[in-house]
């Protein structure tokens, strides 16, 4: 498996389901809003942030043009530091890889730091089938984990689930994974937390092996950063023997001063704070404080191709903040799961099927899981173009054309006819039923006129050619937005 | 062919060949972003540290060296700790009114030995005012990076204004890329359960930071 979810309907489909979830829309909804405005808060502070955000911009764009150098100068420093760098192609290398290294421990179970990278492989399921127990170690992800669930948001997995759904899910598993959850346990969240608390901590004091992901590597120093918030990451990357971080190859940047930019930019845009509770860096090992082994898995799984698309690389950039999720008027009303992968939002639906291709029905729908209304290029910290890569990878999907699949240059069959048609036209349907969705659309139709003809966009033209596009409101986005307090008033 | 080759192959290719080390890296970024923000004096570059420490909910102390070892010692009796963990380079007289027995971090400790003890007194590397940020290196006055995480209420002593900076920039210029760092913001914190915020679900629920002035 590389991330697909099995059985896993496209993205209309499963966005159809949500939309009629009203818990989750309410969740989704309180929660982005709360983080969009508090973010709007923090990022104001510093008068700067234009010029951050540019920086952030070009020294990724730098790296991701060297990145050679820059892979073959990390290897260097961190193996100098007294690590050992792996090499993973795919997500079965990966896997293998870590695998092994755990099992050559001799150890049975690993205490995991939230990881967007090692979600992505299955890592899990991997060790799993080899006899290993990987526990998550994030609240959220500890969420999802014990209801046998998947997570919905970068920042905040569990974000699709209210307190007293966690305190059901406390109740009834937490035994059978360890401590089990205290007597009368109420849905409090301040007890919820210290029942995870108690949980978590004897799983901490005898693990000795952590998985880490990371922010950050840095490829003149070889040290690489972890940004968290409950300290579950310090214990995981402090306490073990053995530490093994999976990191995908686009997450360096050439210096140490270059966190400069990114620590400010990061916290900001992630959690609307100055600054996360705890950042933990570490370069290699260190003599008796900390892990006595280090593993780097440097993991390509499509990374390489999505490079190869010059329009489509600049997905690369992306630091993780969540902060396009946040002000998505389809995420919040789809929810994260509809997007079929362990990237939801508009960041997901450009960088899973460039990760994985568009093969399958999801992948193929999810460059139309958007309204392209144009808000998660505004807030995003390294100004990723969302919609434009949204555009370029419609026109891949239904025009075909060359794209970079496993390191090979093939040309894409056009997807006339195709499962991805119908997909599209399923998507494009989806979005004239839910006109607030479409509104926030008209935006950006605007704004990229030069993109769009009268019809639909992509494949989903044969199903406008007989039909009449509803008419473009008079209204701005921005004013909608205003009138219709964010989406909320508007129907549907 | 080993994965290594595969992968630096497979760069070389999608960036249409081979890429030469970039010349000036230095040259390379447009960095007219700013070293820190807004003009400050010392004393208000502390006061802002003092009230963005206490926005995510540290408790903030000032006082004088003179009276340090009083303040830790009244900080040490509210909390009534058996004992205390002190790493070794703690400056003793820090220490000297305070009355719970001290405990070392040895190599040989356990994480469950530690996860006996319930406070720790440490000093810090460097403070960010505006972020409210302290940030531990490792060095002796601070110990293994264990100490301050696995007990439940950390003392972290600041020296005002030698080791405080305006910014992040500033921060990471005095810091050394070679030690493991933890940059801590307030005590540990989730808003995973519906947004609100709950402090301390791993690391010390209680963060205690001392500015101390004067020598
Ligand atoms: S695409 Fe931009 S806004 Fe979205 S998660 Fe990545 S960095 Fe953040």
């Amino acid at each position: 498996m590389s991330g697909t979810y099995l059985g896993m309907p496209a993205f209309p489909e499963a966005a159809h389901d949500a939309v009629r979830n009203t818990t989750l829309r309410a969740n989704l909804r309180h929660a982005t809003h709360t983080i969009r405005d508090k973010r709007a808060r923090a990022v104001a502070e510093l008068d700067d942030w234009a010029r951050l955000r540019e920086a952030g911009k070009q020294i990724k764009d730098h790296t991701l043009r060297h990145l050679e150098h820059y892979l073959v100068q990390l290897e260097e420093s961190v193996t100098a530091a007294g690590g050992t760098v792996h090499w993973a192609a795919d997500a079965d290398e990966a896997n293998r890889i870590v695998t092994r290294l755990v099992l050559a421990t001799g150890e049975r179970e690993v205490v995991k730091v939230k990881s967007m990278a090692t979600q992505e492989i299955g890592l899990n399921e991997a060790l799993e089938a080899e006899g290993v127990r990987a526990y998550e170690t994030d609240l959220a992800e500890l969420i999802v984990q014990l209801g046998d669930d998947r997570p919905s948001h970068i920042l905040v997995p569990a974000i699709h689930r209210n307190r007293g759904e966690i305190r059901d899910i406390f109740r009834e598993e937490m035994g059978s994974w360890g401590r089990p959850a205290p007597e009368g346990l109420t849905d409090t969240p301040a007890e919820l937390a210290e029942a995870a608390r108690l949980h978590l901590r004897e799983k901490f004091l005898r693990a000795k092996v952590g998985v880490s992901g990371a922010n950050f590597m840095v490829a003149e120093t070889g040290t690489l950063v972890v940004v968290e918030s409950e300290g579950n990451g310090r214990m995981c990357l402090t306490l073990p023997e053995t530490l093994i971080s999976v990191v995908g190859i686009e997450k360096i940047v050439p210096t140490w001063q270059d966190l400069e930019v990114f620590l400010q930019t990061l916290p900001r845009s992630s959690t609307a704070e100055r600054m996360n509770p705890y950042t933990s860096t570490w370069t290699g090992t260190t003599e008796s404080d900390g892990p006595r082994t280090f593993h780097l898995v440097l993991l390509d799984n499509g990374r390489t191709d999505t490079l190869a698309d010059e329009v489509g690389r600049q997905a690369l950039r992306c630091i993780r903040c969540s902060a396009c999720l946040n002000v998505c008027p389809v995420y919040e009303r789809a929810g994260g799961h509809a997007y079929g992968s362990v990237y939801p939002g508009p960041i997901g639906a450009i960088l899973s099927p460039q990760l994985r291709g568009t093969q399958s029905e999801i992948d193929a729908s999810l460059p139309y899981a958007s309204s392209l209304c144009g808000a998660c290029y505004e807030v995003c910290p390294v100004a990723i173009d969302i919609p434009e890569v949204l555009v370029h990878l419609r026109e891949r999907v239904v025009e075909g054309g060359p794209v970079t699949r496993r390191g090979t240059k093939v040309t894409l069959k056009p997807a006339r006819g195709h499962a991805a048609e119908r997909a599209a036209m399923r998507a494009a349907r989806w979005a004239f039923t839910h006109p607030a969705a479409l509104a926030a659309g008209q935006r950006l139709a605007a704004r990229t006129r030069r993109f769009h003809p009268r019809t639909v966009p992509g494949p989903g033209r044969a199903w406008t050619d007989t039909r009449d596009l509803p008419q473009v409101p008079a209204e701005s986005f921005r004013d909608w937005w205003q009138r219709t307090d964010g989406g909320k008033e508007a129907g549907k | 062919m080993s994965s290594r080759d595969v992968i630096l192959g497979r760069v070389r290719r999608a960036l249409g060949g081979p890429a030469g080390p970039p010349s000036s890296y230095g040259d390379a970024i447009d960095r007219s972003y700013l070293r820190e923000h807004g003009g400050r004096s010392v004393e208000e570059t502390v006061e802002l540290l003092a009230e963005n420490l206490a926005d995510y909910r540290a408790v903030v102390h000032r006082c004088g060296a003179a009276e340090l070892p009083l303040l830790i010692m009244r900080l040490l009796a509210e909390r009534g700790p058996e004992s205390v963990l002190v790493p070794p380079g703690l400056p003793p007289e820090w220490m000297s009114a305070a009355d719970p027995p001290r405990v070392h971090d040895r190599a040989v400790s356990t994480p469950a030995e530690l996860d006996r003890v319930e406070s720790v007194v440490t000093g810090c590397a460097v403070a960010i005012a505006e972020t409210g940020t302290i940030v531990l290196d490792g060095s002796p006055d601070q110990g293994r990076r264990r100490i301050t995480l696995i007990p439940d209420h950390h003392i972290c002593v600041v020296r005002v204004p030698d080791q405080v900076v305006s910014s992040v920039p500033r921060a990471l210029e005095r810091l050394d890329p070679a030690r493991p760092l933890t940059w801590i913001s307030g005590p540990s914190a989730t808003s995973d359960i519906e947004l609100d915020r709950v402090e301390g679900v791993h690391g010390p629920r209680t963060l205690e930071v001392v500015l101390v002035s004067g020598e």
